[in-house]
């Protein structure tokens, strides 16, 4: 550093401090900036790490305890019949939009699916005209190694600047009020098969992004971007030595299996690990209490589970780090040696919950493999973990000792078709975030219910092409219904009602203190439902299929607004996003078989849709 | 009754048939233990407007293997362990474009689907020139053919060794292929 830039530095960090300072001071001010209404719980479980809730929406899952919930409560059941659309926003793109709408000063960012197109759209004008627009441009190959549709999950807003990936492995950081490029920073290869997806989560001044790619023998990890400078702070690989996991002696995992040296080796067939998969292309969440981290690993590759013999670490589980310097501190691994592809990155919402009598800090994970777990996110032990789906692959988790208990009679092998492996790839549910109310004391998990008949096969690996060694056919569960939305009730662990959807419930939810649940359905149905009952209270048809975040503000006008995107596609409508042909039932590692209807029901086109009482 | 003349027609026609079967069974049957050096430079023409009105000769390079039932069972093979399947899966597609359709973005002429593997194409298609030797291309192209019943029925496969997905190439209702009338490449901005 010259001398020329010290004054500049001492500001930067006068002004961090005073960022500090100012979070400091939000976090001691919270409980007299709640809503009496939001402290009295009716069954005891707390959202924890509340903050204030200003009527933006800057990260896709709300706040760091990943509750998508909204304090705002202007529209609720007595007037939710007449809300209305108020504007809505084509997008240009017809693949599936997966990702939140983002809100901040008054403003509303949204990115595309590839190729990854960023509209910031003037909320103080009428219709939400296009303030800026700013255009990644991905490289045109990248669309060959994205596994499940070309989609991506959501920027995120902090202090004045937006951040993204794209599909070609740029995190970009934006200034918010122009468009301007600020730093755009390579950290992935399309050639070996690396995209990325998710939505990145800002701790600090820390971007944290991970990489997609599980079905192409990539080698997963989780980077620490400087906010400022787009400079890569630390890397975690969830495969390979302890050094590369950034695992050292703060590491105190809860249960034996996941302790010992290396074991991010010695768990793999010599040298597997180098492309064994583990990405991460879902949720991370943030206790600022623990100053702790959390999110999951994906399913490792091949998903032919003989060619990789071992538990596979650290596939499939979930990891606690500081944000700091990504040192790991817990980890525990819900599906060992994954035999269905059960990625481990559902999001986790961070909760205070009674267990025994006792308030415990949690985390509580409806997890692909079927079962909603209860994690004291202080250690990693598994407090509960009961089924949400129909289960055929598993008998449940020991709670002794944290093992997840296979059926054996449902394990996949090489030349022999295993029927009847229910949940099926995608998991009970994928990556469609669930929402929790403080109000009721509910989840609400939107989900899928289908099962699968899998056949192993030989995988090659060349790198940049698919690494996955199956063929699978899948269908709907018991019942007939694809999809499904229900409320939980975490405390006692038991479902407390459910709607039934006939294609599965690939959208987010969120959930509001007007005591309404709001999720959208793949036939193009954006539906309010009442939180305490389940009823269908509001619908209203979207051009396309929805599988996007919903989200609820309060705009400029002082109003509450709710606003989703539409446009089918993601894994579930790779059908009708991609064109594909119904009669293979293997199409999209074998969703086509389930979704032959799909074109018969929407059709694509990407369109954001805002909505408000009159 | 049968004279003999009828009986002389009838064992000449078998005879007839007989050398049809094995003339036709000849290449069908052929092993080629060291394939032929093929010429990779075919013009393909991808647009059906030519400025002047008169049509491009079009010099289609010929596949060599495209009657030849041992080169479509490897095309098969190939097709799983070069990892086609990862993106077209069973021809229905995935990641990549549904190929046992009628739609067709780069063209279903043996020699385009060639280049479309040794190039590789703008939207994902890697390029495996290099990688995949010139004689197993030709072995895919044809198997990708047969996949939308381009091939006569005694050379596509009759079976899978796997999970039965769907009828077999032999029996795949053949689709007349048509140009794709919006590449991918448009749709998007």
């Amino acid at each position: 550093m010259t001398g020329r830039n010290a004054p500049g530095f001492l500001l930067l960090i006068i002004s961090l401090n005073l960022a500090f300072a100012a979070c400091a001071r939000r976090e001691n001010s919270q409980p007299s900036g709640l809503p009496n209404r939001v402290q009295n719980q009716p069954t005891g479980a707390q959202q924890t790490g509340v903050e204030t809730d200003d009527g933006q929406w800057t990260m896709p899952a709300k706040d760091y305890a990943s509750t998508r919930f909204s304090s705002l409560d202007q529209i609720n059941s007595s007037n939710v019949a007449s809300l209305k659309l108020a504007w809505s926003f084509s997008t240009s793109v017809l693949r599936g939009h997966e990702a939140a709408p983002i809100v901040a000063n008054n403003t509303m960012y949204v990115v595309t699916p590839y190729p990854n197109i960023v509209y910031a759209l003037d909320l103080t004008q009428p219709g939400g005209p296009v303030k800026w627009k700013y255009e990644s441009k991905p490289a045109s190959a990248s669309q060959g190694v994205a596994c499940c549709d070309v989609i991506n999950r959501g920027v995120v807003y902090a202090d004045g600047k937006i951040f993204f990936n794209t599909l070609d492995d740029y995190t970009i950081g934006l200034d918010a009020a122009s468009g301007k490029e600020l730093w755009k920073t390579h950290v992935g290869d399309i050639n070996k098969g690396e995209t990325m997806t998710m939505a990145p989560l800002v701790v600090k001044d820390k971007v944290l992004i991970g990489n997609s790619g599980g079905e192409f023998g990539v080698r997963g990890w989780l980077t620490a971007l400087d906010a400022t400078s787009g400079k890569i702070a630390w890397r975690a690989y969830h495969t390979g030595p302890d050094a590369d996991v950034l695992i050292g002696q703060n590491f105190h995992p809860f249960y034996t299996q996941d302790k010992g040296k290396d074991l991010g080796i010695s768990s793999w067939p010599a040298d597997a690990w180098r492309i064994g998969g583990g990405t991460t292309w879902g949720w991370i969440s943030y206790d600022p209490d623990q100053d702790l981290i959390f999110y999951g690993t994906g399913n490792p590759g091949p998903w032919n589970p003989e060619q990789r013999p071992g538990d596979n670490k650290w596939t499939c589980g979930i990891f606690a780090r500081k944000p700091e310097n990504g040192e790991a501190v817990w980890y525990y691994q819900f599906s060992p040696h994954d035999l269905h592809d059960y990625d481990g990155v559902n999001e986790q919402i961070l909760l205070d919950l009674p267990v025994n009598g006792q308030t415990r800090k949690v985390l509580v994970r409806p997890e692909r493999n079927g079962y909603v777990y209860v994690l004291d996110r202080t250690n990693g032990q598994v407090l509960s973990a009961n089924p949400y789906a129909y289960i055929t692959s598993s008998k449940g988790v020991d709670l002794n000792s944290g093992q997840f208990l296979y059926n054996e009679t449902k394990n996949p092998q090489a030349g022999k078709v295993i029927r009847e492996i229910c949940p099926a790839a995608p998991g009970a549910k994928d990556w469609q975030p669930s929402a929790f109310s403080p109000r009721t004391g509910l989840l609400y998990i939107p989900h899928q219910n289908l099962c699968m008949d899998m056949e192993g096969l030989e995988a090659n690996y060349i790198a940049g092409t698919p690494y996955v060694g199956a063929n699978v056919k899948m269908y709907a569960g018991p019942g007939g219904n694809r999809g499904e939305f229900l409320a939980w009730d975490p405390v006692k662990g038991e479902k407390v009602w459910a709607i039934q959807e006939k294609f599965p419930v690939w959208s987010g939810a969120v959930a509001t203190a007007g005591d309404l649940v709001f999720y959208g359905t793949m036939d193009g149905w954006f539906k309010a439902v009442d939180a305490h009952s389940g009823q269908l209270v509001w619908q209203f048809k979207c051009g396309s299929g929805i599988i996007g975040q919903p989200i609820s503000y309060r705009g400029p006008d002082g109003k509450q607004y709710v606003a989703v995107l539409a446009g089918v596609g993601g894994w579930s409508g790779a059908i009708v996003a991609a064109g594909l042909d119904p009669r293979d039932p293997t199409g999209a590692l074998g969703f086509v078989n389930a979704m032959t209807d799909l074109p018969d029901a929407t059709t694509k086109g990407g369109m954001l849709y805002v909505f408000a009482l009159p | 009754m049968h004279s003999k003349k009828a009986k002389f027609v009838s064992r000449n026609g078998r005879a007839l048939l007989m050398l049809i079967v094995v003339v036709s069974a000849c290449k069908r049957e052929q092993r080629q233990f060291d394939p032929p050096p093929t010429t990779t430079n075919p013009a393909i023409v991808q647009s059906e407007l030519q400025p002047g009105g008169a049509p491009q000769p079009q010099t289609s390079t010929k596949s060599p293997v495209e009657e030849n039932a041992n080169a479509l069972s490897d095309g098969k093979r190939l097709f799983s362990l070069y990892n086609c399947t990862g993106c077209h899966a069973n021809g229905g597609g995935a990641i990549g474009p549904a190929l046992m359709d009628e739609t067709w973005i780069y063209g279903s002429d043996p020699a385009s689907i060639h280049s479309t593997i040794v190039e590789g194409r703008p939207n994902g298609m890697p390029s495996f020139r290099g990688k995949i030797s010139d004689y197993q291309v030709w072995e895919l192209s044809a198997y990708v053919r047969s996949l939308s019943g381009q091939l006569r029925k005694d050379v596509a496969p009759g079976r899978s060794d796997d999970m039965n997905v769907h009828r077999s190439e032999q029996r795949v209702e053949r689709k007349t292929p048509q140009q794709s009338t919006i590449p991918k490449a448009a749709e998007q901005p």
